[in-house]
């Protein structure tokens, strides 16, 4: 074999460039997962507000949204809830 | 429901609150389940984990804890591998061990009872884990005494983690104020390295009580630089861009660890082989010293320079 045969042979051999490769493939893919996973609460959470606010105002299932967004490092929790105005102004 | 059509609808509240992810996700998710003992930091709490088996956390956990000591701290190192205990062959004082941690958490002995004392250094102790045990004998409220009354009388308490991320690993990483995290250039072990990242963001009590998270550092061991050179070892730089954690210190594959384990000596206490003076700069960088990483050049060395010439010193940042 000669020396330019061997270098690429060498080449075509760099495992640890296929391993960097796949771990930050499957890496990025678990992270992403655990924040999905992270984020099971928030149907509850959007529940147990509905719940409270239904005490003293009549409202509807899809006039409350949470959501949760990543800006940066951190995480902004957007709560929002559509009161109907014939309630507001009774209050 | 009631509310109909006829009623108009506009938005009318919306409450926006900013949060930082871990207060976040935590102070929602977690307030119910906290109940750990809450443990008056007098010492340094230090865990020794990977996920993943065979690495060297426990080579690495009794090294760090020597070396500490050796630089004068008061330290005592803990097996939390209940059940398969280790610690005590590798630190050489498998033939002393009376009473364990186990033993300690349900009030069959004193912690002075289970203490041994290294034979060789002074300032450093070891509380053996129960071989007869499993590791639902750690209890976070048992662990969180042991650890706080420990705290009164030691400046680091080291915490040798089993493999996993089960009962044995969390109760290890819980009141932890750092972790080492043991990873070799190796796919299943980073793997697993960045799993252990994920739970100590979220199962220790600095993130379960909002508090600083746990400072994370990178100890890349059986490094070996020929084989990065040949293309078929993930390098430093490779593990270190995965993980995104600081660099502690790289460990070289070496005879020496072997060597130390066969004869129950730290293999820090080898002042003159390859791993044993990594484990002492690693030691030295986690005390705040400002030393290059040795050891991670792949230049094979003539027996001349091997005699005389110096240790290859590379540019590597932390």
């Amino acid at each position: 074999m000669s020396l330019w045969e061997r270098l690429l042979s060498a080449r075509k051999k760099n495992s640890a460039l296929v391993a960097k490769e796949r771990l930050q493939i499957i890496i990025s893919h678990e992270r992403a997962q655990q924040r999905r996973k992270d984020l099971d609460y928030l149907p509850k959470l959007q529940q147990e507000i509905l719940n409270v606010i239904s005490k003293y105002i009549k409202i509807d299932k899809d006039q409350v949204s949470v959501q949760l967004e990543r800006i940066g490092d951190n995480a902004v929790l957007e709560l929002n809830v559509t009161i109907p105005e014939a309630e507001t102004e009774t209050v | 429901m009631s509310i109909s059509g006829e009623l108009r609808t506009r938005p009318s509240k919306i409450l926006i609150f900013l949060y930082n992810t871990f207060i976040c996700n935590y102070s929602l998710s977690a307030c119910g389940q906290q109940g750990g003992k809450e443990v008056r930091k007098l010492a340094t709490i230090i865990v020794i984990t990977s996920g993943k088996g065979g690495v060297g956390k426990t080579t690495s956990s009794a090294a760090f804890s020597t070396g500490l000591a050796l630089r004068g701290h008061k330290t005592v190192v803990i097996d939390f591998d209940v059940g398969l205990r280790n610690l005590d062959l590798i630190m050489g004082c498998e033939r002393r061990v009376v009473y364990d941690f186990v033993n300690v958490i349900h009030k069959e002995a004193t912690l002075n009872q289970a203490l041994i004392k290294d034979k060789r250094v002074p300032n450093l102790y070891i509380l053996p884990a129960s071989q007869t045990r499993d590791k639902e004998a750690l209890t976070r409220e048992g662990v969180g005494e042991v650890l706080e009354e420990l705290a009164k009388e030691f400046d680091f308490i080291v915490c040798d983690s089993p493999a996993g991320i089960e009962t044995g690993a969390v109760m290890a990483m819980y009141y932890a104020d750092h972790a080492i995290v043991v990873t070799n250039p190796e796919v299943s072990s980073v793997r697993d390295s960045d799993r252990i990242l994920g739970i100590l963001a979220s199962k220790t009590q600095r993130a379960e009580s909002g508090l600083e998270p746990v400072k994370e550092h990178l100890l890349l061991t059986r490094y070996s630089p020929e084989r990065v050179s040949t293309g078929d070892m993930l390098s430093i730089q490779d593990v270190k861009e995965i993980l995104a954690i600081p660099l502690l210190g790289i460990i070289p594959e070496s005879q020496a660890v072997l060597r130390a384990s066969n004869t129950g000596l730290p293999v820090i206490l080898d002042e003159t082989s390859d791993a044993g003076q990594a484990y002492a700069d690693a030691v030295a960088r986690f005390l705040g010293d400002d030393i290059p990483f040795r050891f991670v050049s792949g230049e094979k060395k003539g027996l001349l320079r091997r005699l005389f010439g110096k240790n290859n010193t590379e540019v590597i940042s932390a």
